[in-house]
Formats: C-alpha cells, sequence, structure tokens
C-alpha cells in the first residue's frame, strides 16, 4: 500500500501544470460550494435559531387542540405534566407560559399587543430575555410589574416607573384589567416582537386572566435540540391524549418548507457546477490514461495486478481532488469566517420580510464543519465515480497491445 | 547441455492474429526447447513472429493453439491474475525502451518487483544492492531515469529484471538503441551473469552485436523455426 501510494503521489507531480489547473478547477467548485452552503445555512440556522430562542423554544406542550384554538380557555394545570416528565433526561427545565392578546394603554395611547406571563427566572434560562433589558431592571419572581418591548413603549410613549393599563378578555370570558409599573424596556432584533411584546410575571398573569392555577403553555428547554423530534415522541408517549407537544419544525412549518425549498434549489445550482468540474477531472484522467498507457502496460507485464493499478489511479485522482478541495476549504475559510463574524446586514424589502417573520434582517455565514466535510465528501465521490471508467479501461488493457503503442 | 533442466518448452504453437481484415499468421507450428543456462538469441526479420514468440514465452501473449510450459507450467491453465502473479515470479523482462517507471529511482524501480512480492526490507535493501553493484551501477542508486543515460537505464531495466529471481530474463531488443559502448557493456554484464550465476537469457534481436554473443541463435521466419544452432 505505501509503495501504491507513493507512486501516486510523485505521478500527481509529473505533470505540475495539469495538475495545477485541475486542482484549480475543483478548488473553484469547492470554494463557490462553501460559499452558497455557508451563507445559506448560516441565513437558516439564523432565521430558526433567531424564532426558536427569542420566543417559541424547541418544543411546547399545550392542552390538546390549543395549537389550532390559541384560546385561554384551552388553558391546562402543569402540575401532572410535570410530574409525569419530571425523569425525562434530555428535558433541562419546563419553562410556563400563559400567553395572550391584551390591548395596551398608556394616557391617549392604545394599542393591541402580546401578554406574555412569565417565570421570570426561568424564562431568562431559556430566553435570556434578561440579557435584552436595555432601561430599568429584569423582572423579579412575583412582581407585579411589566417588561415592554422598546416598539410598543415608543409608541405608547412610556418609560420605565411609568404606568401600564392592560385590558383583555380572560379565561371563559371573564374581563381582565389591571394596572402594571413599567419595570424595563427590552430590546428585540425583530421590529414585529419589538411592537407588540409585553412580559409580566406569571402569578400576576394568571390573576390578570383570571386562570387560577392554570397556564397555556410549556416550553420545552433541553441541551441536546437535535434529538428534540425524538424526546417530542416520548412525550407525546407519556402524557397521552390530553395533552399536545410541537416541535419547532411542527410550529413553523412554512419556515421550514421554505427553507427546504431553497436548500434544494441550491443544491442542483452545485449539482451542476460540480458537474461542469466533473468533466474537467474526467479530462485529465482521460489524458493520463492514454499518455500512460505503455507504462500502464510494463506495469502489468512486470507483475502489477490490475487491481493495484487501478488503486495506483484512484490515489492519484483522490490525491488531485484532495489538494483542489483544501485549497477550495482555506480560501473560502477566511471569507466565510468574516461573514460569520461580521454578517450582511439587509435592508429595504428583503428586510421587511426578514421582519415579518420576526427575525433580524441579517445574512450570517455558518462555520459548520459539516459544511467543509460535505465538500470534501462530494469530492470524494465524484471522482469515485470517475474513476470507473480507468478501471475498465485498465481491466481490458492488454500489456501486448499496450507496448505496441 | 542435455542434462539442464527445461526452462521452456514450446510445443507446435500457432497464433493467428483475427482483428485484422485478413486474418494474420504469426507463428505455424513453432516447437522449441530452452534449458537453463542459455543464452539464446531469437533472430529473423520483421514481421518474421519473433516478439510475437517471445511475448507468448512471456505470458503476454495467448497462442491460439499449442502448449506452453515455463518451470513446468502450463500458461495456457492459468487466469490473467495467476498469469500475471507467475510473471511476477518466474519471468524477468528488459525491454527495448528500458521502461522504468519515472517517479522512482534507480533502487526503487529495481525493488519494485520485490515489493509487488512482499519481500522484506532486509532482503530487498540487500539484494538490491548486490543487482545494482552486478550492473556497475552501485553508486547511482538514488537517481531518477531521467538522470541516468540510456546504457544506464537498461542496466537498471537488468537489475530490475533479475530482481525476483527469475526462471530466465527475456529481453526484447535489449540493444536497440544503445550506443556501441553501452552496448558492449550491457552485454558484458548479461553474459557474466548468465556464466557466473547460471541466468538464462532470450532475447530477440536485430543486433549482430548480440548474436556474435549469444550461444545459441534461433532464427524465425513466416512464423516457423527456420534454424537452430548451438555454438
Amino acid at each position: 500500500m505505501k509503495q501504491i501510494f507513493t507512486l501516486a503521489s510523485r505521478n500527481i507531480w509529473r505533470n505540475k501544470r495539469r495538475t495545477f489547473i485541475t486542482a484549480g478547477s475543483i478548488l473553484f467548485a469547492v470554494f463557490f460550494a462553501v460559499a452558497i452552503s455557508s451563507i445559506q445555512k448560516g441565513t437558516w440556522d439564523h432565521m430558526v435559531d433567531s424564532i426558536v430562542h427569542y420566543h417559541f423554544g424547541y418544543a411546547q406542550i399545550h392542552k390538546s387542540g390549543y395549537w389550532d384554538d390559541k384560546s385561554l380557555d384551552n388553558a391546562f394545570d402543569p402540575e401532572p405534566v410535570t410530574k409525569i416528565l419530571s425523569d425525562e433526561k434530555d428535558i433541562r427545565q419546563l419553562v410556563p407560559r400563559i400567553e395572550s392578546f391584551a390591548l395596551a394603554s398608556s394616557g391617549q395611547y392604545t394599542k393591541g399587543g402580546m401578554v406574555i406571563g412569565i417565570d421570570p427566572q426561568r424564562e431568562s434560562r431559556l430566553t435570556k430575555v434578561d440579557g435584552r433589558v436595555i432601561e430599568g431592571q429584569y423582572l423579579l419572581s412575583e412582581d407585579e410589574g411589566a417588561l415592554v418591548a422598546e416598539g410598543m413603549a415608543d409608541y405608547l410613549k412610556i418609560s420605565v416607573g411609568d404606568t401600564l393599563i392592560l385590558i383583555s378578555q380572560g379565561y371563559h370570558g371573564i374581563n381582565a384589567a389591571g394596572k402594571f409599573p413599567v419595570r424595563g424596556l427590552v430590546r428585540f432584533g425583530s421590529p414585529e416582537l419589538s411592537k407588540q411584546l409585553i412580559y409580566i410575571g406569571l402569578e400576576k398573569a394568571k390573576w390578570f386572566y383570571g386562570t387560577e392555577n392554570l397556564i397555556t403553555t410549556l416550553v420545552v428547554d433541553t441541551d441536546k435540540p437535535e434529538k428534540i423530534e425524538h424526546t417530542v415522541k416520548l412525550i407525546r408517549k407519556n402524557l397521552g391524549d390530553d395533552y399536545e407537544a410541537l416541535d419547532y419544525k411542527e410550529m413553523m412549518p412554512d419556515l421550514i418548507q421554505a427553507k427546504e425549498v431553497d436548500t434544494a434549489g441550491s443544491q442542483i445550482i452545485l449539482m451542476v457546477l460540480y458537474l461542469i468540474i466533473g468533466f474537467g477531472i474526467f479530462g485529465t484522467i482521460l489524458m493520463m490514461l492514454k499518455e500512460r498507457e505503455y507504462e500502464f502496460g510494463i506495469l502489468k507485464a512486470i507483475g502489477m495486478r490490475t487491481s493495484k493499478l487501478n488503486l495506483m489511479l484512484w490515489l492519484e485522482t483522490i490525491l488531485l481532488g484532495l489538494i483542489g478541495c483544501l485549497a477550495g476549504i482555506i480560501v473560502a475559510f477566511p471569507l466565510v469566517y468574516y461573514f460569520y463574524k461580521n454578517p450582511i446586514q439587509l435592508s429595504g424589502e428583503m428586510a421587511n420580510a426578514y421582519e415579518k417573520f420576526g427575525v433580524e434582517p441579517l445574512l450570517p455565514a455558518s462555520i459548520h464543519p459539516s459544511i467543509f466535510i460535505t465538500q470534501a465528501l462530494v469530492v470524494f465521490f465524484l471522482i469515485t465515480v470517475l474513476a470507473i471508467y480507468p478501471m475498465i479501461k485498465l481491466h481490458r488493457l492488454k500489456p501486448v497491445e499496450a507496448m505496441r503503442g | 547441455m542435455t542434462d539442464k533442466k527445461v526452462v521452456v518448452s514450446v510445443k507446435d504453437v500457432h497464433k493467428t492474429y483475427t482483428e485484422t481484415k485478413v486474418p494474420v499468421k504469426a507463428l505455424r507450428g513453432v516447437t522449441l526447447e530452452i534449458k537453463q543456462g542459455e543464452f539464446t538469441a531469437i533472430v529473423g526479420p520483421s514481421g518474421s513472429g519473433k516478439t510475437t514468440l517471445l511475448n507468448i514465452i512471456g505470458g503476454l501473449d495467448r497462442p491460439t493453439s499449442g502448449e506452453i510450459l515455463v518451470d513446468g507450467t502450463d500458461l495456457s491453465q492459468l487466469s490473467d491474475n495467476k498469469l500475471i502473479d507467475f510473471r511476477k515470479t518466474h519471468i524477468g523482462f528488459v525491454f527495448q525502451s528500458y521502461n522504468l517507471i519515472p517517479v522512482l529511482t534507480a533502487k526503487e524501480n529495481v525493488e519494485f518487483v520485490m515489493l509487488l512480492q512482499n519481500v522484506a526490507q532486509q532482503k530487498r535493501d540487500q539484494r538490491t544492492k548486490e543487482l545494482m553493484e552486478a550492473v556497475g551501477l552501485g553508486d547511482r542508486m538514488h537517481n531518477r531515469p531521467s538522470e541516468l543515460s540510456g546504457g544506464q537505464q537498461q542496466r537498471v531495466a537488468v537489475a530490475r529484471a533479475l530482481a525476483p529471481k527469475p526462471a530466465f530474463v527475456l529481453a526484447d531488443e535489449p540493444t536497440a538503441n544503445l550506443d556501441s559502448a553501452s552496448t558492449a557493456n550491457l552485454l558484458d554484464i548479461m553474459s557474466r551473469l548468465n556464466q557466473q550465476e547460471g541466468m538464462t537469457f532470450v532475447f530477440s534481436t536485430h543486433d549482430q552485436r548480440v548474436i556474435d554473443r549469444a550461444r545459441r541463435v534461433i532464427t524465425i521466419e513466416d512464423g516457423k523455426v527456420l534454424s537452430d544452432i548451438r555454438k
């Protein structure tokens, strides 16, 4: 094997110019593939992460039917659920919420908003909302006050220390009205969230909406988001039909579908790119075969089996591919790393479209290892497929005919 | 010579090429034996069939009919892969155009077949050194073929052919591309290896200098043995 590797590694430098041209074309393909994949993955990951981390969490548990009819009347007692799921290892914590809408008013300004009752400590561990406070302070447990999103505060012309009036319809249609001192202002990257979010303490929310000990949502916090589908299955199995458990993909099907369509589109572009490069590599393989037919004949004559010849030629092309692939990754990495650290800021209509999804209008690149590994695997696969032709040729090659020229 | 072991036995071998529009009968019933230690030249005009005969003896081509026994093995019974393995261990080849592997050094070229045979490194090194010294190139072990003259390359090719201790060495026009001095030098080496170590050599050649040094000359014409003269 060492001997075959030595031969292959030396052979690729026999025609340096051709090696550079072939490796250069692979570099070009890998560079573009990495750049496209990185921006695409980065953008979608950012979009999903934004939505998941700002608000949804990786999964949620509700009373059965809540997701289709988001009414306070579908609230439930979290105690039995918490007990049943207390032994699930993949669940870090269950974060309770009461989610509903209310009219928010201050002075002569009134605006509809989403009023969410949160357990301040657990919520901060999940969404890190405490880190988004730009003025005033975060809610304390049992707090009587409210945290208001910056956009909403601007509209209502209120600031820390002012009083916010909330009016809504509570559990089973009761009137809900209350006064809430503004404890702090929070900033969200998403203007959509910024315009409508108000947080109040969970106990205060129960009082406000009249739900007593009931809540609408238990958000599932996990250390292993990659296993969330499995975790949700377990939750469903344990809780039965009275409750519904949804992972983030089920909660955002439009977004996930859009991601899949977009990814498939760029996969086709990359396939065409690799097809073109594949023909280039194939041309090199054909030239190598033709030029060295005589030499292959000699090698067979003196006792080298076809399988070893095939291995040598495959190694040569793999090495060539590896050089191009590594060079492509090395050239692309600083670029994608730059855009990973300094995401492209969108503006205009594009930015508006992002904001509608509740996502900051940014295009960050991803430096996830899978992007680079995928390119290496694609080149490896491409070359292995292309190596089938020379394998057939070498198998049929007769030393006498090859040496006759 | 009669008590020597028969290395190559060719019995009524025919070879017809059918790939051409008109079938070409290259060999028409050749029968001969080559014994251990012979220094044999196969001669004949172009198209006489001597290269075809050499290829068939070397297991590089298969006869249309007839029997080839090399070192007691019937080559027609071997599969393609077995034939490759047989060539590796039993037959040494020296070709007209040196045919060394250009990316390997002289030493690596010589030990190449031994590596294919999985010979231990110590034995390989020892044998390579012996052979390189035997062909007078002990000081050029680490040169690549492009750094050697034609004569030197052909001497490396001889060393490579001898490396696996073959039953015999087949040399197809080994001096065709060499000048007089290199030819004489190469013939001296092969002659010495033949006389001192008993190595069997079979040449196909046009070169009178080779024919003069051969101790047996087989003349082929129109695919048949025209004469077989022992000196």
